[in-house]
């Protein structure tokens, strides 16, 4: 594997080891690591770092819906277009096109219901070249970022074995 | 009442006291384990669900499942190029400890000499033992990085052996050897007519070459049995499954003990097994890989703190030098000071003295923190 590929495995499995971690768990050295963390960022592979929340373990209420976007397209419009002008909105947390019964996945973040239907309302179906919209507010997280939410699992080995 | 000679002549595991001292106090990171720190994968674990579901409880044939059992040849022909016949050459049984057992018990005569690699999994000297034999201590060397080399066979008289008994990748040192290193294994045993017990559970564990059974080398498959399973690299230990290949006499004579002992291995796990064969080769990776991840981690820290460790490339064990010359006070003091468990080179045999077993089968975090407090420790 090359370096970059490993860091980028190790980053994604948890974004907060230390360089010094990673080198340790790898046979690169502290600042080739850096080096291969630079370059990803540079190029452009790694576009950011975030945590992943279990808002239900929060006193904070997060609304968060999936929205089922149909867009019709036109000589001038591509779905590049629509997506960069929705993407701009703090309110969309992603935005994928997809194949099946309908053209754009968008996830919506909000304070509450009421937010985020207006958000909908007022600046997604206006959009022109946007057909229908169907939302599916979340009820309950079960996994996000490959991580189960959950209790998880007690180690439950024996102290010590052969 | 009154126990026989020979189980009462076999003390109990030398890692019990440990085990116990362990139990005894609360918050250790323990790096005792020998098993992995990973459930099964999720695909082998359902399918023993389905198997239930389908009220699939009744015993299997002896040997296990066809289908288990043509998987098996098909994985060890792939991996490791090895090549056994299904119905006649391999034996599925509950856990390869089992098998082990049932090679003693097949092959050993009473007044027979076992050979057996040590430091090396606490259950080889009872087994023959239990089957009758004598064993003879074989002791590998720090120097040869526990690697089982001529010279330490020649000077411990295993040239009189009926049998050798080893394990490589090895617990409890996380020796490997290559290829190349154990065709001298070979042709030791070719000369002086050995029958060769190679425990090869930890396989897939192996990190810096490709693993090689003894097996596939020139002359030896006639007088070689090879145990596997599923408790390591599918993190399947308490599924109890695993398997010997060896020539068709052999397994007859092993599944005639089986038979009358334990009839079947656990159906349901074999119904997982034959799922991780099918479908698990990613969660195998993605387990070794951490293994692996945490392997150089530990050995790093090691050479931070001045512990002197070789170059462990295999199953999920570090085995470096104890820095006092009484390994077991030190693992005890580490243990009440730090709270970090460790097991005594000693508890796996000769040769694991002034030595203390790493195992690293535990999340990267509670390593962190156990790798700090031994240097606090020794500071």
């Amino acid at each position: 594997m090359s370096s970059r590929a490993e860091i980028l495995e190790l980053l994604r499995e948890n974004a907060r080891y230390t360089t010094e971690d990673m080198a340790r768990q790898t046979d690169l050295t502290e600042s080739e690591v850096e080096t291969a963390i630079e370059e990803l960022e540079a190029d452009g592979v790694i576009r950011g770092y975030t945590a992943v929340v279990d808002w239900g373990e929060t006193d904070k209420e997060r609304v968060r819906a999936l929205v089922e976007l149909n867009v019709t397209l036109d000589r001038e419009t591509s779905y590049a277009d629509i997506a960069a002008r929705l993407a701009k909105f703090p309110e969309v947390e992603s935005l994928r096109l997809v194949s099946g019964d309908y053209d754009f996945d968008m996830e919506v973040e909000g304070d509450s219901m009421r937010e985020v239907s207006r958000f909908i309302s007022d600046k997604v179906a206006p959009v022109p070249e946007i057909t229908q919209t169907v939302t599916h507010y979340v009820m309950e997280s079960y996994k996000e970022s490959g991580i189960e939410f959950g209790d998880g699992h007690d180690d439950d080995r024996l102290s010590v074995s052969p | 009442m009154q126990l026989s000679d020979r189980v009462d002549q076999v003390p109990p595991s030398g890692i019990r006291r440990f085990f116990e001292l362990a139990e005894e106090m609360d918050d250790i990171i323990s790096l005792g384990v020998g098993e992995p720190d990973f459930s099964a994968p999720w695909s082998a674990r359902d399918a023993a669900i389905a198997s239930l579901e389908r009220g699939e409880t009744s015993y299997t044939a002896n040997r296990g499942k066809k289908e288990l059992r043509e998987a098996i040849a098909d994985d060890q022909r792939r991996r490791y190029g090895l090549d056994y016949d299904p119905d006649e050459e391999i034996l599925v049984t509950a856990g390869a400890s089992e098998a082990i057992d049932l090679a003693f018990r097949a092959l050993v005569d009473p007044g027979d000499t076992v050979a057996v690699a040590q430091p090396s999994y606490v259950s080889y000297v009872p087994g023959v033992i239990f089957a009758g034999g004598d064993p003879l201590s074989v002791p590998t060397r720090a120097e040869d990085e526990f690697k089982l080399t001529r010279e330490v066979l020649e000077s411990s008289g295993a040239a009189d052996a009926d049998a050798l008994v080893y394990c490589y990748p090895n617990n409890p040192t996380g020796a490997t050897m290559t290829g190349e290193e154990l065709e001298a294994v070979a042709d030791f045993c070719r000369e002086h007519d050995i029958i060769v017990l190679a425990d090869e559970i930890y396989s897939e564990l192996t990190y810096e070459h490709d693993h090689t059974s003894i097996a596939t080398l020139p002359g030896m498959r006639e007088r070689t049995v090879v145990f596997n399973g599923f408790s390591k690299a599918y993190a399947m230990t308490g599924l109890r499954l695993g398997y010997a290949m060896g020539p068709p006499e052999a397994i007859k004579g092993m599944n005639r003990v089986h038979q009358y002992t334990m009839l079947s291995a656990p159906t349901t796990a074999q119904h997982a097994a034959l799922d991780a064969l099918e479908n698990c080769d990613d969660d195998v990776d993605e387990m070794t890989a951490q293994y692996n991840r945490r392997r150089n981690f530990v050995l790093s820290r090691f050479e931070e703190m001045g512990l002197s460790c070789f170059d462990a490339a295999g199953a999920f064990y570090a085995f470096p030098e104890c820095p006092w010359d009484d390994a077991d006070a030190f693992a005890e003091e580490l243990l009440h000071e730090e709270k970090v468990a460790v097991v005594p080179g000693e508890a796996f045999g000769e040769g694991g003295e002034d030595h203390l077993r790493v195992s690293y089968a535990t999340g990267l975090g509670e390593l962190k923190e156990a790798m700090a407090r031994i240097e606090s420790f020794l500071d």
